[in-house]
């Protein structure tokens, strides 16, 4: 089975061809770096995505936060759960940790600037 | 007990209450929007026309002529912009004898400075006009205002002499107890009063029902605009119409007070009393037939589109008559604007004959600053302010350069804005090039920190016309 | 007041190219942002993809600007927040306003535009039916989501595929709302590809290319929207017409560069671009005015923003310390295909980078660069598209040795 897929490592968005066997992957082509074919790789095994979004600081209003590496895929909306419910200390800086280790996936949830302007 | 309840709060019920406002008169104005100026006033072609159109001896030729005469001042003393650009009724070589009778007629109705213009004199006034146009009418005292902006200040000026003003009233009954009236809400409200003035707009034949009154029918006439950026605000300098037909004065290129050029309006009949729809057919229209007049208009310049509803009565003219205490004003179309404030010293009068208005206040104060007199200050006179508000050196709107301390003023000053579209209206922000892409969001917390309100309950024009439907997450 | 370089505006424009004119040795610097911090429009665009080619790393908007912010507050480069300016005459006075200062000018010795762009707003499409809440373009919607942690809508129809548009698809996906489509009236989508593939195929949003909406429902509120498929000319096909159930209609149909003040400087502008005619240096036709990002022409990237404001610092550099080279004039030219190129004309012989875009979709073709019949520049692409910016780099060598007084920028098979 060939699989197409388009890259979102960078603005690129070169279109990759990936020859599979049920999981296993024969060959991929279309890709021109390294990061690209390692896109490939994951994305017909176990896709990931940075997740970005808005958790709630201290006293009200939002701040927004980032994990700090690729989540799987299929936990977008449980991890949404997670920081939607979070609460973000009115001092926080950029890169403060808010969620530890998200659902035992290694990342975790940072701001992604000082809430203080 | 009241003593008079206005019933609509448009520009020709505000000119009312305006009027009114000097009489030592417990006063109200009942309103079913959540603003002031919501119907035909919120969207009409803002002319104060010269008074040549209406036929000789009619109503409406006699108010529209009186009207155009008493807006200068009228305008003047209320702080609103009155801009008398005049106006010029153009027609092809075939419709040459119906610009000379609408000449002739306007002679015969009394408007002063009419002129007949002949082709070169006519392009060397208005050089963007279609090359085809051989002769026109010029009536010098024809002027444009903003009638929002007229409605609010009316509506404004009777509030600050002691007017009140009920919003999300909509006359629901009226009930006669003895010498005075019951007009029940919708809501469950009630209004006592002795005297009842319906200028209810498209809405003036219901309730004249309500009196007793079925004499009349409004038809809903429904008009189209568009409204170019202000970049195009000079194309044409006067307002150039085209020789009218039955269904009205045509399409329209117009500057107007704001800087913009508004084209319109088409001119459709239909049922539905609110129905202000945009459609293919009407933007196609316009298209058209502004084309006829005006050459090569920059349609790609076109800001907004919006849609407002003229009432047309059964009786084509202007119906003002008073029974029982109960003074209706039905088919107050175009030009209901021009003409408005000569309705209301017909009303004064009408009322004074029956005897309702007793004694002038003490106390009434007749003018008002402008809405937008911040903006016409310099710059000295600005630091003076805003040393003293810094709200007032603080851009919100950037396309139309409008401050916080304006729209604070906006929310705070009679009659208070309420929503976005309310804002806008008193303060133009929002009404510029980006059509409130950016400072929307700012408004809205301006709103509901002024009023107290939570940031989701804050609307666009009242009711059900929410803008947002809560937080994204939790409070914490 | 005055000051030698002036920089109207402090998102990554005008950060960038503050610290490239400090950098180039001009002290007496001042940055004027309207916003009540630096970095502009990025504040609100929260989404990563920012800085693989500046930092070679993914950031988000606010990370991104918050580099540039150290960068500026490193050097004590002095700014105004809440400024708004008024005016910019072609002698360079800058009229501005805040609470703190009131209404003051500065003269300048040099003045750099970095206002931006906007998006373009509904009145502009003639869509039919009334005007009821509920209806945003996407910009304002991600600035009511992102910065006041509000929901201007659940269930979404989304007009225009700009990136923004998709953008902000997934934004809302992520925060409870359905979108239930994405209509493009092109046949083609005008964002990023990596942007449809994760902020659609990724929740299954549909994507619908040539189909438009026609209609508006909906009195106070919007209650759903009429779409219609497109023929070739772009007008809707009457019996491709169906009504989609939705309280909220985001517009995502292009931005506009924000030169209502560069217009008040009399200053040309391109017509295709929305932004003035510059040089490589960024210099627009009144020596010591330059412009840089999106107030310059629509980038698809704030790497490039952050690269063009560079050169229009150290530029402004050089003209405040006298020294601005003028020794060729050649005029760029376009066929049509290639829709425009920044910098218009070239002043100098100096190694230019010239950026364009490309007027529809074209696949194996070359970009050629000629001098008079001989070509320069012989460029392969598999494919080019509108909504991706493409560079060719010109040396100083090929400059020098150019015969004619234009050079012509062509697409060709």
């Amino acid at each position: 089975m060939i699989r197409e897929l388009t890259c979102i490592v960078c603005p690129k968005g070169c279109q990759l061809k990936v020859e599979l066997e049920g999981k296993n992957i024969l060959s991929v082509s279309g890709y021109t770096c390294k990061r690209g074919l390692a896109y490939a790789e994951t994305e017909c095994t176990a896709p990931m995505r940075t997740l970005t979004t808005t958790a709630p600081v201290e006293g009200g209003g939002v701040v927004p936060v980032k994990t700090d590496k690729p989540v799987p895929k299929e936990l977008l909306f449980k991890c949404m759960e997670v920081v939607n419910s979070a609460c973000v200390a009115k001092d926080a800086k950029l890169g403060d940790v808010v969620v530890e280790n998200i659902l035992d996936t290694g990342a975790n949830i940072v701001t992604t600037r000082n809430v203080q302007l | 007990m009241y003593d008079i309840a206005i019933i609509g709060a448009g520009v020709v019920g505000g000119m009312i209450a305006d009027t009114l406002a000097k009489y030592d008169l417990k006063l109200c104005i009942l309103e079913k929007e959540s603003d002031v100026a919501m119907g035909a006033t919120r969207a009409n072609s803002a002319i104060v026309h010269a008074g040549f159109d209406a036929a000789e001896g009619s109503l409406k030729a006699r108010m529209n002529v009186r009207g155009s005469e008493m807006m200068k001042d009228v305008t003047t003393r209320l702080g609103v912009k009155y801009n008398n650009n005049e106006a010029l009724v153009v027609g092809f070589e075939h419709e040459r004898d119906e610009v000379k009778a609408i000449y002739e007629r306007g002679l015969a109705n009394g408007v002063k400075g009419l002129k007949f213009l002949e082709s070169e004199e006519l392009h060397a006034l208005e050089p963007h006009l279609n090359k085809d146009l051989t002769c026109a009418l010029l009536a010098t005292t024809s002027a444009i205002v903003c009638p929002y902006e007229l409605c609010l200040a009316a509506v404004g000026n009777a509030m600050d002499n002691g007017a009140e003003l009920m919003l999300d009233f909509e006359v629901s009954a009226i009930d006669k107890n003895g010498d005075a009236y019951t007009v029940k809400a919708a809501d469950g409200r009630t209004v006592e009063t002795k005297y009842i003035i319906n200028s209810a707009g498209v809405y003036s034949d219901k309730v004249a029902a309500m009196t007793g009154d079925a004499d009349f029918t409004i038809t809903p006439r429904r008009g189209e605009y568009m409204l170019l950026d202000k970049e195009c605000g000079n194309f044409t300098q006067r307002t150039i119409f085209h020789t009218p037909t039955k269904m009205g004065k045509g399409i329209l290129v117009s500057p107007t007070v704001d800087g913009n050029l508004l084209l319109g309006p088409t001119a459709t009949d239909i049922d539905d009393k609110d129905d202000t729809s945009t459609t293919a057919e009407g933007f196609a229209t316009i298209f058209a037939k502004a084309s006829d007049n005006v050459a090569d208009i920059p349609f790609n310049k076109v800001i907004t589109s919006f849609c407002g509803l003229r009432a047309t009565g059964s009786t084509h003219d202007f119906i003002i008559k008073e029974k029982d205490g109960v003074v209706t004003l039905g088919g107050i179309e175009s030009p209901g604007l021009s003409s408005a404030p000569a309705i209301a010293e017909y009303v004064e009068e009408i009322l004074g004959g029956i005897n309702a208005l007793g004694a002038k206040k003490t106390s009434y104060k007749a003018e008002r600053r402008p809405a937008h007199y911040f903006r016409e200050l310099s710059m000295a006179e600005k630091n003076e302010i805003i040393k003293k508000n810094p709200a007032y050196g603080k851009i919100v709107c950037r396309c139309e350069g409008i401050t916080e301390g304006e729209i604070v003023e906006a929310l705070t000053t009679n009659p208070a804005a309420h929503d976005l579209d309310g804002v806008k209206r008193r303060t133009r922000s929002g009404m510029g090039r980006c059509q409130g892409g950016f400072c929307s969001p700012t408004v809205v917390e301006l709103i509901a920190r002024e009023h107290g309100i939570p940031f989701e309950s804050v609307t666009k024009f009242g009711k059900g016309s929410i803008i947002n439907y809560g937080k994204t997450k939790g409070d914490n | 007041m005055k000051a030698d370089l002036v920089i109207i505006g402090g998102g990554p424009a005008g950060m960038s190219a503050a610290v490239a004119a400090y950098d180039a040795g001009i002290r007496d610097i001042i940055i004027l942002e309207r916003d009540k911090s630096l970095g502009g429009i990025l504040r609100q665009c929260i989404h990563n993809g920012f800085g693989l080619h500046r930092f070679k790393e993914e950031l988000t908007g606010p990370e991104y600007a918050y580099r540039y912010e150290l960068q500026v507050r490193e050097r004590n480069i002095p700014f105004k927040l809440n400024t708004m300016v008024l005016d910019i005459t072609p002698s360079k006075v800058v009229t501005a306003m805040n609470s703190e200062d009131g209404l003051f000018t500065i003269e300048a010795k040099a003045i750099i535009l970095a206002m931006g762009c906007r998006e373009r707003p509904k009145g502009a499409l003639n869509i039919c039916g009334r005007r009821p809440a509920g209806i945003f373009t996407a910009g304002t919607a991600q600035k009511f989501v992102n910065m006041n942690g509000y929901m201007p809508g659940k269930k979404v129809v989304i007009l225009g595929s700009g990136d923004i548009g998709l953008i902000m698809a997934r934004r809302m996906t992520l925060e409870g709302a359905e979108v239930k489509a994405v209509c493009e009236l092109m046949p083609y989508s005008g964002g990023l590809a990596r942007n449809i593939e994760q902020c659609l195929n990724d929740f299954s949003i549909p994507l619908m290319l040539s189909h438009t909406v026609v209609e508006i429902h909906g009195k106070e509120r919007v209650t759903g929207v009429t779409i219609a498929k497109v023929d070739e000319r772009r007008k809707p096909i009457p019996k491709t017409k169906q009504y989609i159930e939705c309280d909220t209609l985001l517009l995502s149909v292009g931005l506009l560069p924000e030169n209502e003040l560069t217009k008040s400087a009399n200053i040309i502008l391109d017509r295709i671009t929305g932004g003035a005619v510059v040089d490589q240096n960024r210099q627009t036709e009144i020596e010591g005015i330059f412009a840089c990002g999106n107030v310059l022409h629509v980038h698809d990237l704030v790497d490039y923003v952050s690269e063009e404001a560079e050169i229009a610092g150290k530029a402004a550099a050089a003209f405040i310390n006298g020294k601005h080279a003028n020794d060729k004039s050649l005029k760029l030219v376009t066929d049509g295909k290639v829709r425009y190129t920044v910098p218009q004309c070239i002043t100098a012989c100096a190694d230019v980078t010239v950026y364009f875009r490309v007027a529809d979709v074209y696949r194996d073709v070359r970009i050629v660069v000629r001098d008079g019949d001989k070509v320069l520049v012989n460029k392969k692409k598999q494919k080019v598209a509108p909504g991706e910016m493409e560079t060719v780099t010109l040396t100083k060598e090929m400059i020098e040795g150019v015969s004619t007084d234009t050079l012509s920028f062509s697409i060709e098979a």
